[in-house]
Protein backbone atom coordinates (compact mmCIF):
# COMPACT_ATOMS: atom_id res chain seq x y z
CA UNK A 1 0.00 0.00 0.00
CA UNK A 2 1.30 3.51 -0.73
CA UNK A 3 0.43 7.15 -1.12
CA UNK A 4 2.00 9.94 -2.70
CA UNK A 5 0.07 13.42 -2.90
CA UNK A 6 0.86 15.59 -6.20
CA UNK A 7 2.88 17.79 -4.00
CA UNK A 8 5.63 20.02 -4.92
CA UNK A 9 8.50 20.73 -1.69
CA UNK A 10 9.45 24.25 -1.04
CA UNK A 11 11.87 25.50 1.74
CA UNK A 12 10.73 28.21 3.80
CA UNK A 13 12.07 29.48 6.60
CA UNK A 14 9.90 29.11 9.79
CA UNK A 15 8.38 25.54 10.39
CA UNK A 16 4.26 26.82 10.83
CA UNK A 17 4.16 29.63 8.74
CA UNK A 18 5.68 27.39 6.13
CA UNK A 19 3.82 24.01 6.40
CA UNK A 20 0.51 26.77 6.30
CA UNK A 21 1.67 28.42 2.90
CA UNK A 22 2.55 24.88 1.43
CA UNK A 23 -0.91 23.94 2.47
CA UNK A 24 -2.38 26.81 0.55
CA UNK A 25 -0.40 26.12 -2.16
CA UNK A 26 -1.23 22.59 -2.52
CA UNK A 27 -5.16 23.95 -2.63
CA UNK A 28 -4.57 25.68 -5.03
CA UNK A 29 -4.51 29.33 -3.27
CA UNK A 30 -0.63 31.61 -3.63
CA UNK A 31 -0.17 32.26 -0.07
CA UNK A 32 3.69 33.35 0.13
CA UNK A 33 5.30 32.56 3.74
CA UNK A 34 5.48 36.26 4.69
CA UNK A 35 2.02 36.02 3.51
CA UNK A 36 0.69 33.73 6.16
CA UNK A 37 3.41 35.28 8.87
CA UNK A 38 1.58 38.89 8.47
CA UNK A 39 -2.00 37.77 8.32
CA UNK A 40 -1.80 36.17 11.36
CA UNK A 41 0.00 38.87 13.04
CA UNK A 42 2.37 36.80 14.16
CA UNK A 43 5.37 39.16 14.87
CA UNK A 44 6.60 39.95 18.57
CA UNK A 45 8.55 40.00 21.04
CA UNK A 46 8.10 38.04 24.74
CA UNK A 47 10.73 37.26 27.26
CA UNK A 48 9.21 34.86 29.77
CA UNK A 49 11.57 34.57 32.80
CA UNK A 50 9.71 31.73 34.58
CA UNK A 51 9.95 29.61 32.11
CA UNK A 52 13.34 27.93 31.48
CA UNK A 53 14.68 25.74 28.89
CA UNK A 54 18.06 24.03 29.89
CA UNK A 55 18.24 27.25 32.66
CA UNK A 56 17.76 30.13 30.55
CA UNK A 57 14.97 32.20 30.44
CA UNK A 58 12.62 31.84 27.00
CA UNK A 59 12.54 34.53 24.41
CA UNK A 60 10.38 34.79 21.47
CA UNK A 61 10.21 36.79 18.99
CA UNK A 62 6.71 35.35 17.31
CA UNK A 63 3.33 34.76 18.89
CA UNK A 64 3.07 30.83 20.84
CA UNK A 65 3.02 27.95 18.28
CA UNK A 66 -0.46 27.25 16.49
CA UNK A 67 -1.21 30.54 17.61
CA UNK A 68 -0.95 31.67 13.53
CA UNK A 69 -3.08 28.50 12.16
CA UNK A 70 -5.30 29.32 14.72
CA UNK A 71 -5.64 32.68 14.02
CA UNK A 72 -5.98 32.40 10.34
CA UNK A 73 -8.69 29.75 10.78
CA UNK A 74 -10.59 32.70 12.86
CA UNK A 75 -9.74 35.00 10.20
CA UNK A 76 -9.65 33.77 6.56
CA UNK A 77 -13.53 33.32 5.65
CA UNK A 78 -14.46 30.14 4.34
CA UNK A 79 -11.11 28.47 5.82
CA UNK A 80 -11.66 25.67 8.17
CA UNK A 81 -8.63 23.86 9.95
CA UNK A 82 -9.42 20.91 11.16
CA UNK A 83 -7.63 19.45 14.39
CA UNK A 84 -7.03 16.30 16.38
CA UNK A 85 -5.23 14.63 19.39
CA UNK A 86 -4.62 11.12 19.79
CA UNK A 87 -4.05 9.16 22.90
CA UNK A 88 -2.63 5.98 21.10
CA UNK A 89 0.26 6.11 18.33
CA UNK A 90 -1.21 3.90 16.46
CA UNK A 91 -4.58 5.77 16.48
CA UNK A 92 -2.07 8.47 15.16
CA UNK A 93 -0.65 7.17 12.52
CA UNK A 94 -3.90 5.50 11.17
CA UNK A 95 -5.65 8.47 11.09
CA UNK A 96 -2.84 10.19 8.76
CA UNK A 97 -3.12 7.50 6.61
CA UNK A 98 -6.75 7.69 6.18
CA UNK A 99 -6.26 11.46 5.61
CA UNK A 100 -3.43 10.68 3.16
CA UNK A 101 -5.96 8.30 1.15
CA UNK A 102 -8.89 10.82 0.98
CA UNK A 103 -6.04 13.30 -0.54
CA UNK A 104 -5.38 15.73 1.90
CA UNK A 105 -2.17 17.20 3.07
CA UNK A 106 -1.50 16.30 6.68
CA UNK A 107 0.42 18.48 8.89
CA UNK A 108 1.76 17.13 11.96
CA UNK A 109 3.42 18.69 15.18
CA UNK A 110 6.18 16.61 16.52
CA UNK A 111 9.46 16.98 18.54
CA UNK A 112 12.57 17.67 16.95
CA UNK A 113 14.19 15.61 18.91
CA UNK A 114 13.29 12.26 17.77
CA UNK A 115 13.57 13.31 14.00
CA UNK A 116 16.21 11.25 12.15
CA UNK A 117 16.71 13.72 9.43
CA UNK A 118 18.18 16.42 11.46
CA UNK A 119 21.41 17.01 11.99
CA UNK A 120 22.91 15.76 15.16
CA UNK A 121 23.39 18.91 16.86
CA UNK A 122 20.17 20.61 16.15
CA UNK A 123 18.43 18.24 17.54
CA UNK A 124 17.02 19.78 21.18
CA UNK A 125 13.49 18.77 22.58
CA UNK A 126 11.64 21.51 21.07
CA UNK A 127 8.49 19.98 21.13
CA UNK A 128 6.08 22.52 18.50
CA UNK A 129 7.74 21.59 15.67
CA UNK A 130 5.34 21.39 12.54
CA UNK A 131 6.10 19.36 9.13
CA UNK A 132 4.04 18.16 6.39
CA UNK A 133 2.82 14.55 5.35
CA UNK A 134 2.70 13.99 1.87
CA UNK A 135 2.65 9.80 1.68
CA UNK A 136 3.83 6.88 2.47
CA UNK A 137 4.87 3.84 1.62
CA UNK A 138 4.51 0.21 3.58
CA UNK A 139 6.20 -2.76 2.63
CA UNK A 140 5.01 -5.65 4.46
CA UNK A 141 5.24 -4.34 8.45
CA UNK A 142 7.73 -1.35 7.57
CA UNK A 143 5.86 2.08 7.00
CA UNK A 144 8.37 4.92 5.72
CA UNK A 145 6.42 8.74 5.54
CA UNK A 146 7.36 10.89 3.05
CA UNK A 147 7.89 14.38 4.67
CA UNK A 148 8.22 17.90 3.65
CA UNK A 149 9.59 19.89 6.39
CA UNK A 150 9.26 23.31 5.72
CA UNK A 151 12.37 24.58 6.99
CA UNK A 152 14.64 21.89 5.17
CA UNK A 153 15.45 22.13 0.92
CA UNK A 154 14.78 18.77 0.34
CA UNK A 155 11.83 16.36 0.53
CA UNK A 156 12.72 13.70 3.49
CA UNK A 157 11.57 10.44 4.46
CA UNK A 158 10.97 8.98 8.15
CA UNK A 159 10.07 5.57 9.36
CA UNK A 160 6.49 5.32 11.50
CA UNK A 161 8.43 4.25 15.10
CA UNK A 162 10.59 7.03 15.03
CA UNK A 163 7.53 9.69 13.79
CA UNK A 164 5.46 8.21 15.98
CA UNK A 165 7.94 8.72 18.68
CA UNK A 166 8.32 12.44 17.42
CA UNK A 167 4.41 12.98 17.18
CA UNK A 168 3.96 11.61 21.24
CA UNK A 169 6.80 13.24 23.09
CA UNK A 170 6.49 14.08 26.34
CA UNK A 171 6.64 17.84 28.31
CA UNK A 172 6.09 21.01 27.72
CA UNK A 173 3.90 21.84 24.73
CA UNK A 174 3.61 18.14 24.18
CA UNK A 175 2.05 17.55 20.87
CA UNK A 176 -0.09 14.59 21.68
CA UNK A 177 -0.19 13.47 18.33
CA UNK A 178 -1.61 16.59 16.66
CA UNK A 179 -2.55 16.18 13.09
CA UNK A 180 -4.04 19.09 11.30
CA UNK A 181 -5.74 19.01 7.41
CA UNK A 182 -7.83 22.04 5.83
CA UNK A 183 -11.35 20.86 6.03
CA UNK A 184 -12.52 23.76 3.66
CA UNK A 185 -10.42 26.31 1.60
CA UNK A 186 -12.13 29.54 0.36
CA UNK A 187 -11.94 30.47 -3.71
CA UNK A 188 -10.02 33.61 -2.91
CA UNK A 189 -8.87 35.93 0.42
CA UNK A 190 -10.77 39.53 1.02
CA UNK A 191 -6.89 41.02 1.54
CA UNK A 192 -8.64 44.23 1.41
CA UNK A 193 -10.01 44.07 4.95
CA UNK A 194 -8.02 41.44 6.25
CA UNK A 195 -4.33 43.08 5.98
CA UNK A 196 -5.21 46.62 7.52
CA UNK A 197 -6.87 44.39 10.21
CA UNK A 198 -3.66 42.18 10.82
CA UNK A 199 -1.20 45.15 10.56
CA UNK A 200 -3.48 47.28 13.06
CA UNK A 201 -3.24 44.31 15.70
CA UNK A 202 0.55 43.72 15.18
CA UNK A 203 1.40 47.14 15.97
CA UNK A 204 -0.91 47.53 18.99
CA UNK A 205 -0.01 44.30 20.41
CA UNK A 206 3.43 45.08 20.48
CA UNK A 207 3.21 49.25 20.68
CA UNK A 208 2.81 51.30 23.68
CA UNK A 209 -1.11 49.50 24.09
CA UNK A 210 0.65 46.37 25.36
CA UNK A 211 1.18 46.96 29.17
CA UNK A 212 2.90 44.58 30.33
CA UNK A 213 6.54 44.01 30.83
CA UNK A 214 6.56 40.71 29.05
CA UNK A 215 5.71 41.27 26.02
CA UNK A 216 6.47 43.30 22.91
CA UNK A 217 8.67 46.60 23.44
CA UNK A 218 8.36 46.67 27.09
CA UNK A 219 9.72 43.12 26.78
CA UNK A 220 13.01 44.14 24.80
CA UNK A 221 13.55 46.59 27.64
CA UNK A 222 13.20 44.04 30.36
CA UNK A 223 15.75 41.61 28.37
CA UNK A 224 17.99 44.69 28.28
CA UNK A 225 17.91 45.24 31.52
CA UNK A 226 18.99 41.56 32.75
CA UNK A 227 21.79 42.19 30.28
CA UNK A 228 23.01 44.52 32.46
CA UNK A 229 22.81 42.59 35.62
CA UNK A 230 24.91 39.81 33.97
CA UNK A 231 27.96 41.51 35.52
CA UNK A 232 26.92 39.94 38.83
CA UNK A 233 26.63 36.64 37.31
CA UNK A 234 29.32 33.94 36.08
CA UNK A 235 31.20 34.07 33.07
CA UNK A 236 29.69 31.02 32.07
CA UNK A 237 26.11 32.44 32.81
CA UNK A 238 26.92 35.38 31.29
CA UNK A 239 28.27 33.16 27.52
CA UNK A 240 25.09 31.08 27.95
CA UNK A 241 22.42 34.08 28.21
CA UNK A 242 24.01 35.57 25.60
CA UNK A 243 24.36 32.44 23.19
CA UNK A 244 20.68 31.54 24.02
CA UNK A 245 19.84 35.17 22.51
CA UNK A 246 21.28 34.58 19.31
CA UNK A 247 19.96 31.28 19.20
CA UNK A 248 16.48 32.71 19.98
CA UNK A 249 16.64 35.05 17.36
CA UNK A 250 18.54 33.15 14.36
CA UNK A 251 18.38 29.36 14.87
CA UNK A 252 15.36 28.51 15.75
CA UNK A 253 13.92 29.24 11.90
CA UNK A 254 13.15 32.90 11.87
CA UNK A 255 14.50 33.77 8.43
CA UNK A 256 17.18 36.31 9.80
CA UNK A 257 16.54 39.00 12.47
CA UNK A 258 14.40 37.21 14.49
CA UNK A 259 11.35 37.34 12.08
CA UNK A 260 11.78 41.38 11.43
CA UNK A 261 12.87 40.38 7.41
CA UNK A 262 10.31 38.25 7.18
CA UNK A 263 7.83 40.83 8.70
CA UNK A 264 9.49 43.60 6.24
CA UNK A 265 8.54 40.93 3.20
CA UNK A 266 4.88 41.25 4.30
CA UNK A 267 4.52 44.58 4.27
CA UNK A 268 6.09 44.85 0.81
CA UNK A 269 3.08 42.73 -0.29
CA UNK A 270 0.96 44.54 1.38
CA UNK A 271 1.56 47.60 -0.27
CA UNK A 272 1.12 45.98 -3.45
CA UNK A 273 -2.38 44.14 -2.57
CA UNK A 274 -3.24 47.64 -1.24
CA UNK A 275 -1.56 50.12 -2.97
CA UNK A 276 -0.47 51.77 -0.15
CA UNK A 277 2.86 53.64 -0.16
CA UNK A 278 3.60 54.08 3.47
CA UNK A 279 3.36 50.22 3.81
CA UNK A 280 6.58 49.89 1.75
CA UNK A 281 7.74 52.73 3.83
CA UNK A 282 7.56 50.36 6.70
CA UNK A 283 8.80 47.87 4.96
CA UNK A 284 11.71 49.83 4.57
CA UNK A 285 12.02 50.52 7.93
CA UNK A 286 11.36 46.90 9.05
CA UNK A 287 14.26 45.98 6.97
CA UNK A 288 16.83 48.48 8.48
CA UNK A 289 15.27 47.78 12.14
CA UNK A 290 16.31 43.65 11.02
CA UNK A 291 20.19 45.13 10.16
CA UNK A 292 20.40 46.28 13.77
CA UNK A 293 18.74 42.90 15.40
CA UNK A 294 21.51 40.90 12.83
CA UNK A 295 24.71 43.10 14.61
CA UNK A 296 23.03 42.96 17.71
CA UNK A 297 23.28 39.12 17.65
CA UNK A 298 26.90 39.32 16.42
CA UNK A 299 27.30 41.68 19.10
CA UNK A 300 26.00 39.11 21.61
CA UNK A 301 28.46 36.05 20.16
CA UNK A 302 31.17 38.43 20.12
CA UNK A 303 31.01 39.48 23.60
CA UNK A 304 30.03 35.64 24.96
CA UNK A 305 33.38 34.78 23.18
CA UNK A 306 34.82 37.79 24.48
CA UNK A 307 35.92 39.15 21.42
CA UNK A 308 37.41 42.78 20.61
CA UNK A 309 36.11 45.44 22.86
CA UNK A 310 32.55 45.39 24.05
CA UNK A 311 31.04 46.17 27.06
CA UNK A 312 27.70 44.67 28.47
CA UNK A 313 26.05 48.09 28.45
CA UNK A 314 26.84 48.14 24.79
CA UNK A 315 24.90 45.01 24.47
CA UNK A 316 22.33 46.88 26.38
CA UNK A 317 22.21 50.18 24.61
CA UNK A 318 21.75 48.19 21.41
CA UNK A 319 18.45 46.36 22.79
CA UNK A 320 16.95 49.67 24.29
CA UNK A 321 17.19 51.56 20.92
CA UNK A 322 16.07 49.01 19.08
CA UNK A 323 12.92 48.62 21.42
CA UNK A 324 12.43 52.44 21.10
CA UNK A 325 12.78 52.63 16.76
CA UNK A 326 9.75 49.68 16.92
CA UNK A 327 7.86 51.36 19.35
CA UNK A 328 7.74 54.46 17.09
CA UNK A 329 7.17 51.71 14.23
CA UNK A 330 4.17 49.63 15.72
CA UNK A 331 2.55 53.51 17.10
CA UNK A 332 2.11 54.29 13.07
CA UNK A 333 0.88 50.22 12.24
CA UNK A 334 -1.58 50.56 15.15
CA UNK A 335 -3.38 53.66 13.69
CA UNK A 336 -3.29 52.03 9.74
CA UNK A 337 -6.46 52.18 7.93
CA UNK B 1 20.84 42.13 4.26
CA UNK B 2 21.87 42.42 0.95
CA UNK B 3 21.34 39.10 -0.92
CA UNK B 4 25.06 39.17 -1.38
CA UNK B 5 25.46 39.63 2.24
CA UNK B 6 23.81 36.25 3.37
CA UNK B 7 26.21 34.49 5.04
CA UNK B 8 27.67 31.07 4.05
CA UNK B 9 29.75 30.04 7.06
CA UNK B 10 29.40 26.71 6.43
CA UNK B 11 30.24 24.20 9.45
CA UNK B 12 29.95 20.62 10.29
CA UNK B 13 27.22 20.91 12.69
CA UNK B 14 24.82 21.44 9.85
CA UNK B 15 25.92 18.54 8.04
CA UNK B 16 25.39 20.10 4.89
CA UNK B 17 21.78 21.07 5.72
CA UNK B 18 20.77 24.84 4.71
CA UNK B 19 18.24 27.65 6.09
CA UNK B 20 16.07 29.97 4.64
CA UNK B 21 16.44 34.02 5.20
CA UNK B 22 14.75 37.02 3.74
CA UNK B 23 17.33 39.18 2.03
CA UNK B 24 17.20 42.06 -0.57
CA UNK B 25 17.72 41.88 -3.97
CA UNK B 26 19.07 44.73 -6.44
CA UNK B 27 15.34 45.84 -7.11
CA UNK B 28 14.78 46.79 -3.16
CA UNK B 29 12.50 43.65 -2.71
CA UNK B 30 12.74 41.09 0.05
CA UNK B 31 13.16 37.28 -0.96
CA UNK B 32 14.08 33.92 -0.02
CA UNK B 33 17.52 33.53 -0.45
CA UNK B 34 19.32 29.76 1.26
CA UNK B 35 21.73 30.45 3.98
CA UNK B 36 24.58 27.33 5.05
CA UNK B 37 25.32 29.04 8.18
CA UNK B 38 26.59 32.42 10.06
CA UNK B 39 29.16 32.71 12.85
CA UNK B 40 27.41 34.46 15.40
CA UNK B 41 24.82 31.63 14.90
CA UNK B 42 27.59 28.61 15.11
CA UNK B 43 29.00 30.51 18.15
CA UNK B 44 26.06 30.47 19.86
CA UNK B 45 25.25 26.90 19.43
CA UNK B 46 28.41 25.48 19.83
CA UNK B 47 28.65 27.35 23.06
CA UNK B 48 25.02 25.54 23.89
CA UNK B 49 26.19 21.67 22.87
CA UNK B 50 29.29 21.99 24.62
CA UNK B 51 27.35 23.03 28.13
CA UNK B 52 25.11 20.17 27.90
CA UNK B 53 27.75 17.01 26.87
CA UNK B 54 30.17 19.05 30.11
CA UNK B 55 27.02 18.19 32.41
CA UNK B 56 27.07 15.01 30.56
CA UNK B 57 30.46 14.51 31.39
CA UNK B 58 30.07 15.51 35.24
CA UNK B 59 27.42 13.23 35.82
CA UNK B 60 29.34 10.54 34.36
CA UNK B 61 31.69 10.90 36.85
CA UNK B 62 29.40 11.30 39.46
CA UNK B 63 27.94 8.30 38.45
CA UNK B 64 31.47 6.43 38.63
CA UNK B 65 32.18 7.99 41.99
CA UNK B 66 28.98 5.90 42.71
CA UNK B 67 27.14 9.25 44.05
CA UNK B 68 24.37 9.13 41.31
CA UNK B 69 22.43 6.84 39.66
CA UNK B 70 22.94 6.29 35.30
CA UNK B 71 19.35 8.35 35.33
CA UNK B 72 21.14 11.39 35.33
CA UNK B 73 23.96 10.82 33.16
CA UNK B 74 21.41 9.79 30.53
CA UNK B 75 19.40 12.87 31.29
CA UNK B 76 21.67 15.04 30.12
CA UNK B 77 23.31 12.83 27.47
CA UNK B 78 19.76 12.94 25.69
CA UNK B 79 19.56 16.79 26.42
CA UNK B 80 17.16 17.09 28.96
CA UNK B 81 17.19 18.84 32.76
CA UNK B 82 15.84 17.82 35.72
CA UNK B 83 12.88 20.09 35.05
CA UNK B 84 11.95 18.88 31.61
CA UNK B 85 12.46 15.44 32.63
CA UNK B 86 10.38 15.26 35.56
CA UNK B 87 7.72 17.25 32.99
CA UNK B 88 7.74 15.01 30.88
CA UNK B 89 7.58 12.23 33.13
CA UNK B 90 4.51 14.23 34.83
CA UNK B 91 6.08 14.27 38.63
CA UNK B 92 7.68 16.64 40.92
CA UNK B 93 11.40 17.92 40.30
CA UNK B 94 12.20 16.18 43.96
CA UNK B 95 10.47 12.55 42.73
CA UNK B 96 12.86 12.56 40.19
CA UNK B 97 15.76 13.88 41.93
CA UNK B 98 14.89 11.33 44.20
CA UNK B 99 16.13 8.26 41.63
CA UNK B 100 19.44 10.07 40.83
CA UNK B 101 20.20 8.27 44.18
CA UNK B 102 22.09 5.02 43.29
CA UNK B 103 20.24 3.02 45.93
CA UNK B 104 16.77 3.94 44.87
CA UNK B 105 17.49 3.48 41.15
CA UNK B 106 18.09 -0.14 41.61
CA UNK B 107 14.60 -0.67 43.19
CA UNK B 108 12.97 1.09 40.94
CA UNK B 109 10.33 -0.72 38.88
CA UNK B 110 10.43 -2.31 35.06
CA UNK B 111 7.54 0.05 34.39
CA UNK B 112 9.11 3.07 35.55
CA UNK B 113 12.56 2.25 34.08
CA UNK B 114 10.28 1.73 30.73
CA UNK B 115 8.88 5.55 31.10
CA UNK B 116 12.52 6.73 31.76
CA UNK B 117 13.43 4.83 28.81
CA UNK B 118 11.08 5.84 26.64
CA UNK B 119 11.07 9.51 27.29
CA UNK B 120 14.45 9.86 27.13
CA UNK B 121 14.46 7.54 23.79
CA UNK B 122 16.89 4.91 24.51
CA UNK B 123 16.08 1.46 25.38
CA UNK B 124 15.58 0.17 29.56
CA UNK B 125 18.85 -1.59 28.96
CA UNK B 126 20.94 1.27 27.72
CA UNK B 127 19.05 3.13 30.85
CA UNK B 128 20.56 0.50 33.66
CA UNK B 129 24.36 1.41 32.45
CA UNK B 130 26.89 3.87 31.86
CA UNK B 131 27.95 3.43 27.99
CA UNK B 132 31.92 2.73 27.85
CA UNK B 133 32.86 5.87 27.14
CA UNK B 134 37.04 4.92 26.53
CA UNK B 135 36.12 2.37 23.94
CA UNK B 136 33.82 4.87 22.08
CA UNK B 137 36.71 7.10 21.94
CA UNK B 138 33.98 10.00 22.14
CA UNK B 139 32.75 12.42 24.72
CA UNK B 140 28.75 12.19 25.51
Amino acid sequence: MSVKLDYQHQQAAHCETGAVSSLFRYYGLDVSEPMAFGLASGLTFAYLPFVKINGLPLMAYRMPPKFILRMLSWRIKGLKIGFKRFSQPQQGQDFVEQKLREGHLVGLQTSVYFLPYFPKEMRFHFNAHNLLVYGYETHKQDTQFLISDPVFSHPVTTDAEHLNQARFAKGALAPKGLAYWFERVPSEIDYDTLLPKAIRFTGKVNGRKNFTLIAGTGGMRRVAKRIERLEQDSPRFRQLFLGHIVRMQEEIGTGGAGFRYMYAAFLQEAAEKLNRTELAQWAQAFIEIGDEWREFALLCARMSKNRGDHSLQEVADALIALSKKEEALYEQLARFR
Amino acid sequence: MKLTDVPQQADALYEGETKLVYAVNESGKLQGAATSGWEAEIIALKDAVDELSQQAQQAYERVLAGVSSPLEYHMYANRMDLPMLAHAMGRFQWQVKRHFNPQRFAKLSEKTRQAYASVLGISVAQLNHLPDLCSQGTTP
